[in-house]
């Protein structure tokens, strides 16, 4: 084992994503109290162009035409081979549409412990002391990995980014596993639709999550949407559920807001939505449970039933 | 076309969660066990999957609440074929990796063609169930998917990335995929007919000789999540609610 750090960056048609900054920026900070180093992996084909923007002690670019876009098949191999090689004391991916793909699978097959939606990591000595939200972020575990060593992915927006820049040396490798005979092929990128709205661009929100209950009384939310000269907008339950079309996500698989007014009726603030909202100039939330992680979130809040607030709002607004 | 649906229960959240006296876990005694919801998707996608072409669904889980079996009669009723439990004593709080465990040796004895899971759990400590399955049954994996159509040995899927953005990939099958969402939303399972499956049905018990269930981790504490901040509360009855809140967007000019 090592004291040596391994973060995998990602990318996103063809941009390295912020997450990478911010994974490198606490790898380095953690290398420096166990004595290790960093290296930042950038798997991909074309992109080492961005790699050397990294606080990195090395940043490895692994160019292949078979990891151009993200395959879980393809960059699994190369990570389980570079994990097995360096023998990292902690190798981090992001709690990510591609890193939940990878994290639990390098476990398994590493052989190494694994902690999902990690939020904080420190050095204690030298031990590790690994935080992780669980149960929608209603409860924060503590943990240590058995033997030290482990594979952890990490929530978008936990650490600040701008300590993860800088200028690491670059290396170039070709991939050091085959790539032959993948069983998962990437076939294209899919844009989303247009014809919707787009949430984004709107100055006010109403945004509703599972509180509301049931698709008939998506109708009374879409009502003071329009009293209020807002749109409306949801969390991820609403849109699995068919209720609101994708284009109204707010959230980790949706969209990213920043309005100027977030009025959030029944959502109760799990970490994945709050990373789609968080920065909202006004957080207004209506929800039952005093104890919702996002009374934590929001600037101002209440308990009351929301139907009832609802109503009353749109009677108040005429 | 064989299919398999790895599903488990996860304490609800709709309710104010307790943690036990040691502060190590959840007070498992004083929760309601649901279905997980991405599980619940997962069936969904099986069965569409199923209805599209040909095969059967069979939706196996670890029984480790004693109250598995109202989840698998009310997934036969909503059209799997058959239902199956890992046999044992088990109890709540079970680890990502016990249960990846159990489930991936009772799974490889079915010889399935498609695996399907919840790409997440409320749960989910140490990682994923999906591609813990996947790696340990030594099939491909692709998670956090929302569409799945099957043409011979191939499966297509798209995968959700942020912003809306989704990409396509080809899966050979035998695979295990990860669902986010199915492609239609889950359809009601009438009570009556879960009621009549109940005294009817058969749910098929499989014994596992795997004794492997540590997640190599140590759980220290767990506690409330430390809050950097809290809401301003507003006191009072809806009316009273709705009229601070009026009263907040006029002082900011956002009515």
């Amino acid at each position: 084992m090592s004291n040596d750090i391994l973060v995998i960056a990602e990318h996103l048609d063809g941009k390295v994503a912020d997450i990478s900054y911010e994974m490198t920026g606490k790898a380095r900070e953690l290398a420096a109290a166990l004595g290790g180093k960093v290296t930042v992996a950038l798997l991909g084909q074309g992109m080492a162009g961005q790699a050397g923007g990294f606080a990195s002690d090395a940043t490895l670019v692994i160019d292949d035409p078979a990891l151009a876009n993200f395959n879980p098949e393809a960059y699994g191999r190369v990570i389980a081979a570079l994990i097995a090689a360096r023998a990292p004391r902690l190798t981090m991916l992001g709690s990510t549409s591609s890193g939940m793909d990878l994290t639990a699978w390098l476990a398994v097959r590493s052989s190494l412990p694994c902690v999902a939606s990690v939020n904080q990591l420190a050095a204690e000595g030298d031990e590790l002391r690994i935080s992780s939200q669980i149960y929608g972020g209603k409860v924060a575990a503590q943990v240590s990995p058995e033997g030290g060593r482990a594979v952890v992915a990490v929530m978008a927006g936990a650490f600040p980014a701008a300590a993860g820049r800088g200028a690491g040396p670059v290396e170039q490798s070709a991939s050091p596993v085959s790539l032959d005979g993948l069983r998962v092929t990437f076939s294209k990128l899919i844009r989303p639709e247009a014809g919707d709205i787009d949430i984004t661009t709107y100055d006010k929100l109403v945004s509703v999550g599972r509180g509301i209950g049931g698709q008939e009384n998506i109708e009374l939310a879409q009502e003071l949407a329009g009293a209020l000269g807002a749109a409306l907008s949801g969390s991820r339950p609403i849109i699995d559920a068919g209720w609101l079309p994708k284009t109204r996500q707010v959230g980790k698989s949706g969209l990213s807001v920043k309005p100027k007014l977030y009025l959030m009726l029944g959502i109760s603030g799990a970490p994945e939505h709050l990373e789609g909202m968080k920065d909202a100039e006004l957080i207004l939330a209506v929800n039952s449970d005093p104890k919702a992680p996002i009374f934590d979130v929001a600037h101002y809040g209440s308990t009351c039933d929301l139907f009832e607030v609802t109503e009353a709002l749109l009677e108040a607004l005429g | 076309m064989k299919i398999v649906v790895a599903i488990k229960q996860v304490p609800s959240l709709a309710d104010e969660v307790e943690l036990n006296a040691e502060g190590t876990n959840l007070d498992f005694d004083a929760v309601d066990f649901v279905l997980n919801e991405w599980d619940e998707q997962a069936i969904e996608q099986a069965v569409l999957v199923k209805e599209a072409g040909s095969g059967a669904v069979t939706v196996i889980g670890v029984d480790a609440t004693g109250e598995l079996d109202g989840v698998l009669h009310t997934a036969l009723a909503k059209g799997a074929d058959a239902v199956a439990k890992v046999a044992g004593e088990f109890e709540p709080g079970l680890t990502s990796h016990a249960q990846a465990r159990l489930l991936s040796s009772a799974i490889i004895d079915m010889a399935p063609d498609l695996v399907l899971t919840g790409v997440q759990a409320p749960d989910d400590l140490d990682g994923q169930l999906g591609p813990m399955l996947a790696a340990l049954m030594d099939l491909p994996y692709v998670g956090v998917v929302n569409s799945v159509q099957v043409s011979g040995r191939t499966a297509t899927v798209h995968k959700e990335y942020a912003g809306g953005l989704m990409a396509e990939f080809s899966v050979q099958l035998p695979a295990v995929i990860g669902i986010q969402a199915a492609s239609q939303p889950p359809r009601y399972a009438p009570v009556s007919k879960v009621r009549q499956l109940a005294k009817t049905a058969t749910i098929e018990e499989i014994e596992t000789a795997e004794d492997e269930l540590e997640s190599g981790l140590s759980v220290r504490s767990m506690t409330r999540p430390v809050s950097v901040g809290h809401a301003d509360m507003i006191a009072g009855d809806a009316k009273a609610v709705a009229g601070r809140i009026i009263a907040i967007l006029n002082e900011r000019g956002l009515i």
